[in-house]
């Protein structure tokens, strides 16, 4: 009985797919489905390297400092960083005083109650702080931003297939929209062409646009590449600041495993001695 | 239990012995696990995923218990408490890359312990109801890891459960009230993060309670093995322990290290990347995929883009994708034939490497996005896999000629019989 009605259900359900199949190859081959524009003008992120790769991977400080220093100056007008605190900024080099200097004079102030009044008020930022966000809701932030709200980029890193190269490569990737683009995928009012970018256009105006938009202290020559990898490096540690604790960590269990594992084998092989022998005997008779 | 040649348990310390008058646990473990469980002496190294996933069970709910002591189970601060885990918990980061890497490694070792169940016939008598509490025990691992990926309440947690929940409106008349149900609303939100949250810290100890039920099944007629001729004699096994403890042990070693590579190098390889944008109702992700252990599943699901009578192509779908694993429970009422292992099944070999063959396609094309070849190729791919069980096991029970058995493990393994093995 069982075989029977299973055999009905799996002839219906077999034969079913194979006619849908053999259906949607006519649609196929009789209709093929155009290409979206989107997929013939994407491109694929740009290769790019940073210090934080692969297992042995360690931030460069230095670069962690100017990378900081581009986000402070140039994103941070737009995008909130509201996961990070002023705090984590240690894990970059600076020390207590500094850190306490880039709180207090940051150019957004944390938003506070007024304890005289109970007013809404705000106070320059102490360590403790999360980053203010720039604006003071979604709303205002789409109203100031041709209705495109900034992402926040705490996580943008992880957040986008692709991560840091994707992101080095959509900074550096605006361009002129090529001449045989179609009419529907030109960038409309306030858009800009990025083939990075998965729709092709972006409300996000170029920010990167001149060579020495910041000046470096560590006197690195701030070309837009430089700026677009610092900045870059700089949002893989936002994203995942106990990187290089996670490698270390790593390590030391992987080489803990390895040795447990040496040893497991060989008492293994120990125990089983008699079972392989016999074992051999059979291949050798 | 099992054969009448099992060692018993001797207390040889008095508190051993006080021990075991009053609750013997100790004989409890040394029955089940230890020297007094014998298993059969040819196991290959396909028998150590067994073990394997009862271990990556233990480490899910040790390191989901610590997550949940950070956790904020509420749709406003979910999201953030997760990277509060992340940043600002004390080794956070590695339970929860712990636990969303092992979760895959728990689904890696069932599919490889399910696949050598079917390859060597491990489901059929006197093996009966131990298969259907291992399809148990798996599909209440699919409600689990389904829930726990909603937990963080990213935007791929929001569509997912979006979606798997509107699977069930498919379903005509009590559809709509059950996905309602299941969400204690109507779309996702704070009443169904918080449902998904206390399931997914119930289920998992719902497992270990079957788990413990498909030990004890396994017990009563002990291990199957590769040669798939029963146990017929004391030389025909080994002592579980320190045999397979030693052999678990080591291979225990080898995944871990695998798992480690995974959670310290790769942490996010296995996830995707929308889930770290907070959940938006307002934004639709341009590609909504399950977590890769549901893809083959997701793949059926998407292969049904016919409408068969009055039988919408959806609800043809959820049926098939329910299906596919519904059968396996009767999977050992379908496979009649006499011989259990593969290795003796010439015909059945080929079908099942097929099988295998089209479930990676499978799983391929559930990953993909719904586009073309990937739908047409997902249909080939599951009219075989329904086809494998409903009609070629059937069919082949009844036209196979099977290759000769061996006489027993031991000959099987020293090539003497086993009367005269020394």
């Amino acid at each position: 009985m069982v075989k029977f009605f299973g055999g009905l259900i799996g002839l219906f359900f077999s034969g079913w797919l194979l006619v849908s199949f053999v259906m949607g190859a006519i649609e196929y081959t009789t209709n093929p489905p155009e290409k979206a524009v989107e997929y013939q003008f994407h491109e694929d992120s740009k290769k790019v390297s940073f210090k934080s790769d692969g297992p042995l991977g360690k931030f460069d400080r230095q670069q962690l400092q100017r990378g900081f220093q581009v986000y402070k100056e140039v994103c941070a007008a737009c995008h909130s960083l509201r996961l990070v605190a002023f705090r984590n900024l240690a894990d970059l080099g600076y020390n207590e005083d500094e850190v306490k200097a880039i709180a207090a004079n940051w150019p957004i102030q944390t938003p506070d109650i007024d304890p005289d009044t109970g007013e809404a008020s705000s106070r320059p930022s102490l360590p403790a702080d999360m980053f203010p966000k720039p604006f003071a809701n979604d709303v205002a932030a789409a109203a100031a931003n041709n209705n495109a709200i900034p992402p926040d980029l705490s996580l943008i890193t992880k957040a986008r297939v692709g991560g840091a190269p994707y992101l080095y490569s959509l900074l550096t990737g605006y361009q002129d929209p090529p001449a045989d683009l179609p009419d529907s995928a030109k960038p409309g009012a306030g858009l800009y062409y990025n083939p990075y970018f998965a729709n092709l256009n972006l409300a996000m105006a170029p920010p990167l646009v001149a060579d020495d938009q910041v000046s470096y202290s560590d006197g690195t020559n701030a070309t837009i590449d430089q700026m677009a990898k610092d900045v870059s490096a700089f949002l893989i540690w936002t994203a995942e600041p106990k990187l290089e604790e996670r490698k270390q960590t790593g390590w030391a269990v992987v080489a803990f495993l390895l040795l447990a594992t040496i040893l497991g084998y060989m008492s293994f092989r120990t125990i089983w001695a008699d079972e392989k022998a016999a074992k051999k005997n059979k291949a050798d008779a | 239990m099992s054969f009448p040649w099992a060692k018993q348990y001797e207390p040889t310390t008095d508190l051993g012995k006080w021990m075991d008058k009053q609750l013997p646990l100790p004989r409890f473990i040394y029955d089940a696990v230890g020297a007094g469980y014998p298993a059969p002496r040819n196991l290959n190294y396909m028998w150590n995923f067994g073990s394997l996933a009862g271990i990556f069970l233990v480490v899910q709910i040790v390191t989901g218990i610590i997550l949940t002591m950070h956790y904020a189970a509420n749709a406003n601060i979910a999201f953030d408490s997760v990277e509060h885990i992340m940043r600002n918990v004390n080794g956070g980061w590695m339970f929860r890359y712990a636990h969303a890497n092992g979760a895959s490694f728990f689904f890696i070792a069932l599919y490889l312990h399910i696949g050598r169940g079917l390859y060597y016939g491990s489901y059929k008598a006197p093996r009966e109801m131990l298969w259907l509490l291992g399809v148990v025990i798996y599909l209440l691992a699919m409600a689990t890891g389904f829930l726990g990926y909603v937990l963080p309440w990213g935007q791929m947690s929001f569509w997912g459960a979006k979606v798997i929940t509107g699977l069930f409106e498919a379903i005509p008349l009590v559809g709509k009230p059950i996905q309602e149900l299941l969400l204690g609303g109507f779309a996702p939100d704070n009443a169904a993060l918080n449902r998904f949250f206390s399931l997914h810290y119930l289920l998992p100890f719902v497992i270990v309670g079957v788990v413990i039920m498909h030990i004890w099944a396994l017990h009563i007629p002990g291990s199957n093995n590769p040669t798939g001729v029963d146990v017929k004699g004391p030389q025909d096994t080994v002592p579980f322990h320190p045999y397979y403890t030693a052999k678990d042990g080591w291979t225990l070693g080898v995944a871990l290290i695998f798992f480690a590579a995974m959670m310290f190098f790769l942490p996010n390889a296995l996830g995707h990347a929308d889930n770290y944008i907070p959940a938006n109702p307002l934004s639709t992700p341009a590609h909504i995929v399950p977590e890769w252990y549901f893809w083959p599943w997701y793949a059926i699901l998407r292969a049904f883009t016919f409408d068969f009578l009055f039988i919408p192509a959806k609800l043809l779908g959820v049926i098939a994708m329910f299906s596919a694993i519904l059968v396996w429970f009767f999977l050992p009422w379908l496979d009649t034939s006499p011989v259990r292992s593969g290795t003796y099944r010439p015909k059945m070999r080929i079908a099942f490497g097929l099988l295998i063959i089209f479930t990676i396609i499978l799983f391929i094309c559930g990953g993909a996005p719904a586009e073309e070849p990937y739908v047409m190729i997902s249909q080939v791919a599951s009219a075989y896999y329904f086809a494998y069980f409903l009609i070629i096991l059937p069919l082949l029970s009844r036209i196979e000629k099977p290759l000769p058995l061996p006489n027993s493990i031991t000959e099987a393994v020293t090539g003497k019989p086993l009367e005269k093995a020394s």
